[in-house]
């Protein structure tokens, strides 16, 4: 009997938790790094947080392709439309600053003249010639687009809480660990 | 006989003109260069010097009289970016305020072949004289003589970055060091060297 799944899949259940455990330690790196004065410290930190910002690009790739090809479990009829519409919009959004968000700062490396080098071995193209306007440009832009990220997956955890502790329903459980139902 | 001498004379007195005439020592400061590549956690970072003199005597005929002179403005350096600029002037990297300069004086010159040269001289950063050696190409376009050459240097052997940045796990010991030098030859320079120049576009502002 094939029904509509009810909970994530295992392994969309990993990558959900992986990821987003991975991007705020990145952006909290990325955070507290920019504002250190010049030091090894700092140049370790910067490496580190670009080396993970490659990690979490591949991880959502891998994630994107398992959900094209893994169907959700549908959100409950209960939702009111406009709950349902917020609620993919919003997964949308996080998507987006999924990629973009990865890509700019690999961009703005770039343009500032640092080749991104993964783990300091494999090093990625840079896809831009060194400019300083340009680096600065690109500095903003992924400066904000993790601002707003950060804002969405706030928004995010704070809808999940509702749906768990006032709508009393299962979105938060499924996608939390444990075997389907 | 006697012509036969004659003529050799003739021909080995002309041939001590050219020589002389290819003597390129006649530095072209805004056609030259020198820049550097170091490595922070394995990412190349480009960096250069833009203030720089060079003098120079350079006779392809006779490589060994060669003699250089470069002197560096090591405040000028562009190490990348504005961070690393306002650090590496200060006292655990170059200490421009004691060091302001860095000088290379030429000892001994030797031809490999093929348009290839070695350079041995004496490296002067930050008090610290060591030994360098310096593979380097020379072509002549016309009047025009090119120098290209890259050699290693070890930044710990001249304590640029001192202290906690000693450590090469993050900035290598390695600085790949890259020269080019664009020198007139001598001889002929006052004649030549006024076209070419002119020949150059000027810079619209």
């Amino acid at each position: 009997m094939s029904t509509a799944p009810t909970r994530y899949t295992g392994t969309a259940k990993v990558l959900h938790w992986l990821i987003a455990l991975m991007i705020l330690t990145a952006f909290g790196v990325g955070f507290y790094m920019t504002g250190l004065k010049f030091s090894p410290e700092k140049l370790k930190l910067y490496n580190w947080h670009k080396w993970a910002g490659v990690t979490i690009f591949m991880l959502v790739v891998l994630r994107v392709l398992w959900r094209l090809t893994h169907k959700p479990p549908p959100l409950p009829d209960t939702m009111p439309t406009i709950q349902k519409f917020a609620a993919h919009f919003g997964h949308g959004l996080l998507y987006f600053f999924m990629i973009a968000i990865p890509l700019s700062g690999w961009l703005m490396s770039s343009a500032k003249g640092f080749q991104t080098v993964w783990f300091g071995v494999l090093p990625l193209p840079d896809l831009l010639e060194k400019s300083e306007d340009l680096g600065k440009t690109l500095e903003l832009v992924h400066r904000w687009l993790n601002y707003t990220m950060i804002a969405t997956v706030a928004g995010h955890a704070a809808a999940a809480l509702k749906h768990h502790l006032i709508d009393r329903d299962d979105i938060l459980r499924r996608m939390l660990p444990g075997k389907n139902a | 006989m006697k012509k036969t001498l004659l003529v050799a004379a003739l021909f080995s007195a002309i041939g001590a003109i050219s020589a002389n005439a290819a003597e390129f020592s006649a530095v072209q400061a805004d056609k030259s260069s020198i820049s550097f590549v170091s490595k922070q956690m394995g990412v190349a970072v480009n960096g250069k010097f833009p203030k720089f003199t060079t003098q120079l005597a350079f006779d392809p005929a006779k490589p060994e009289a060669t003699k250089v002179n470069i002197s560096v403005d090591l405040a000028a350096i562009d190490a990348g970016s504005k961070d690393a600029n306002d650090e590496v002037v200060g006292k655990p990297w170059f200490n421009v305020r004691m060091f302001p300069t860095a000088t290379f004086t030429s000892t001994s010159t030797k031809a490999v072949g093929g348009g290839k040269y070695e350079i041995t001289g004496t490296m002067n950063i930050k008090g610290k004289a060591l030994p360098v050696v310096a593979p380097f190409t020379f072509k002549a376009d016309g009047n025009t003589g090119t120098f290209d050459g890259t050699f290693a240097l070890k930044r710990n052997d001249f304590a640029i970055g001192e202290g906690s940045w000693s450590d090469v796990s993050m900035v290598a010991n390695e600085v790949q060091v890259s020269f080019r030098v664009v020198a007139n030859a001598s001889a002929s320079a006052t004649p030549a060297a006024a076209p070419a120049t002119s020949k150059t576009p000027a810079k619209t502002k």
